[in-house]
């Protein structure tokens, strides 16, 4: 713990390592106490039956399959967008990836999870892979989020390899941990070859894969004929939301830790003013779809169709579509369009508005539908119960506790990458401009060795 | 191979609700209680739904017999994860309770909402419980279950038609609901015959199905009231 000697330059980022301090284990046991809390819970909810959760014929989903889509949309906060960052080689991107990779591993856990929550037999899930029918949708989500969780694990954990040699060299305890998990890393220049060929590989594949993800948890509801579902927008809908609230819980997650372990010197405004727009951008979208699905809906006047719509926008669902409104599209827009609301709390607001509203988002477009069907039957009200918000609770304290032990043993921001941001990205963004730029004045005030004409990464 | 198929004429059709307490005895379909029941938990294999007929000057109520519609295109079997839904080779769309992981996809995906499921473990009052049917097969907690067309009865039938060396005939397989029916409203049979009870009713001109232009194509027909 004490071996370095010279005070590494990025000392904010090791110190929550190696001087974890007594917040993490109060955060630690609230945590514990809560899960095992809703540990009992559903343990209560395995041992009576489903019958413990507001669910009813009409509406045989609720909660746990609005998590369920709510915490995978919350997944392509990560992986797409850092894989997305880095194809671009924005260079502002390198204090942000990590985080984004942890968000979507831990996630996509617990997204994950909520399918076998909802199940009235979690003991017979692996019927799934001994008889699974590969015509049913939900048997397309197991494949991809299956491949999705691989592909985003790896991910994040490809590019943490060096971090972890830096905490190994250091003597950080646990060392056996580091000592596995760093690979015999040395940072000799065929290692850092096949680890940047390894993460260039991975950020194009998890492309298509998460946008796979969003698009087939849509056709769970699309391949139905329910009114309200039964929509061919359904799947870049869903993708457009998923990435919206996964821009949202990524700037929270920033701001958090901003805040707690003090980044100020690695999280700057600048990097809330770009992700900002980014989500102001995604909210334009997210309303150009919500517009495009209701109206075609109304204009076709469909009678089921209508008993939805109006279900949504003046019936009993009309306080949360509402808001879903307010919150998804107004309060956004207002804040992120103006440069003086786009700063870091006014950031903060837009983006928790925005994870509200995309949970009411999923709700809306969950129930109504199911609470209306065809024919005459009695209209279906859902009332979550105890049991529904516990678990729901519980969702959001694995999210903390998963990224608080995150914290805790490796570093939140990667610091290989910062470092060698520090060293190079100057060469590396002057080389590129110079490889596009018209009449640029030869020599500009840099030391001129490497200002060849061509030859830098466009 | 027989399609079995079902005529409802609601012409005749009293809504007694006879079929519906003979199914629940038949089937032994669990008996939730008030509250459940007051959740939207009733659990009915054949109900009477309440609806509303527009007749010009005034609206009338009626109650309408509602089973599993047994669609030759159902939009459950096809979402089922684990094949614990299928339609059989007679047409019967069927369930394997003991399959069913209990996932409700194909509650939500059903046009009719025809699916109930087992919020709890089933149970009966206590003087109710020597009346389960010993054919049919209770029920876990955590599955989904619908109308069968009271298949067990058709694989009976088929035994003593095959013990006794003879033909199945149209009255040797009845469901509970057809067979109990004191107006006589509904006809079960073979649709491929054309001899069948429910062949000839389905000549009627009078003939409808429900939802017919979403293209299930229900094997439950109905035979529309005249005045």
């Amino acid at each position: 713990m004490q071996s370095a000697t010279a005070p590494h330059p990025d000392e904010a980022l090791l110190r929550p390592i190696e001087h974890p301090g007594k917040g993490f284990y109060i955060l630690l046991s609230i945590l514990s106490v809560i899960l095992i809390f809703v540990g009992v819970i559903y343990f209560r909810q395995i041992v009576q039956g489903l019958g413990v959760t507001g669910l009813n014929q009409p509406v045989s989903w609720g909660f746990y399959i609005i998590n369920f889509v709510f915490f995978i949309g919350i997944s392509h906060a990560g992986t797409l967008i850092s894989a997305i960052l880095r194809l671009s080689k924005a260079e502002w991107r390198r204090p942000i990836t990590r985080m984004a990779e942890v968000i979507t591993a831990i996630v996509l856990a617990i997204g994950g999870l909520h399918p076998i929550i909802d199940l009235g037999r979690p003991d017979r899930v692996l019927h799934i892979f001994t008889s699974g029918r590969l015509q049913s949708p939900l048997l397309w989500d197991v494949a991809s989020i299956t491949a999705y969780f691989t592909a985003s694990t790896v991910y994040l954990y490809l590019p943490l390899i060096p971090d972890i040699a830096i905490l190994r060299d250091r003597g950080v305890r646990p060392r056996w941990l580091y000592e596995f998990l760093s690979w015999g890393w040395q940072g000799t220049e065929k290692q850092k070859k096949i680890l940047e060929r390894a993460i260039n590989i991975l950020m194009v594949l998890v492309i298509p894969i998460a946008v796979s993800v969003h698009t087939v948890i849509s056709y769970i509801f699309a391949m139905t004929l329910q009114p309200g579902w039964h929509s061919t927008i359904f799947g870049p809908y869903f993708v457009a939301g998923a990435i919206f609230s996964g821009i949202a819980a990524l700037l929270i997650v920033m701001i958090a830790f901003r805040k707690l372990f003090h980044l100020e010197a690695y999280l700057k405004p600048v990097h809330f003013s770009y992700l900002g727009s980014l989500l102001l951008v995604m909210s334009l979208i997210w309303f150009y779809f919500t517009f495009s699905e209701y109206l075609t809906g109304y204009y076709g006047h469909e009678p089921n169709e209508m008993r939805v719509f109006f279900y949504k926008f003046s019936g009993d669902f009309a306080p949360y579509f509402w808001a879903m409104i307010l919150f998804n599209f107004v309060i956004p827009v207002a804040l992120l369009s103006n440069r003086k609301t786009r700063t870091i709390p006014g950031v903060l607001v837009a983006s928790v508005a925005v994870i509200i509203g995309m949970w009411l988002e999923r709700l809306i477009i969950i129930v109504p539908s199911l609470a209306n069907p065809r024919l005459p039957y009695p209209t279906g009200i859902y009332i979550p119960t105890f049991t529904e918000w516990m678990l729901f609770l519980g969702a959001v304290c694995v999210f903390i506790l998963g990224f608080a032990v995150f914290a805790r043993f490796f570093p939140i921001v990667s610091i290989w990458e910062i470092e060698e941001g520090r060293k190079e990205s100057a060469q590396i963004v002057a080389k590129r401009v110079a490889s596009y730029m018209p009449h640029l004045p030869e020599e500009p005030e840099r030391p001129p060795s490497s200002n060849r004409p061509e030859g830098g990464p466009s | 191979m027989s399609r079995w198929g079902m005529v409802i004429d609601l012409q005749r059709c009293t809504g007694c609700g006879l079929c519906v307490i003979a199914c629940k005895l038949e089937n032994n379909v669990a008996i939730v209680g008030p509250e459940e029941s007051e959740k939207g938990r009733t659990m009915l294999w054949m109900d009477l739904l309440a609806m509303e007929e527009d007749a010009g000057a005034h609206t009338r109520q009626r109650l309408v017999p509602r089973p599993c519609y047994h669609c030759d295109n159902p939009p459950c079997t096809k979402v089922c994860p684990v094949r614990a839904t299928y339609k059989n080779k007679e047409g019967i769309v069927a369930q394997i309770f003991p399959q069913c992981i209990g996932c409700r996809y194909c509650m939500a995906a059903c046009p009719y909402t025809v699916k109930s499921f087992n919020w709890y473990r089933p149970s009966w009052p206590q003087q109710l419980r020597k009346t389960c049917n010993p054919d049919v097969s209770v029920r876990p907690a955590g599955v989904v279950e619908k109308c069968t067309f009271c298949s067990h009865r058709l694989q009976l039938a088929r035994e003593q038609a095959a013990a006794e060396g003879r033909e199945l005939r149209e009255e040797d397989y009845q469901p509970a609901c057809a067979e109990s029916c004191p107006a006589g409203a509904i006809a079960f049979g073979d649709l491929d015959r054309p001899d069948s009870t429910v062949s000839r009713w389905i000549r009627n001109p009078r003939v409808e199905r429900f939802l017919e232009d979403l293209g299930t194509e229900p094997k439950v027909y109905y035979l529309r009231e005249v005045d």
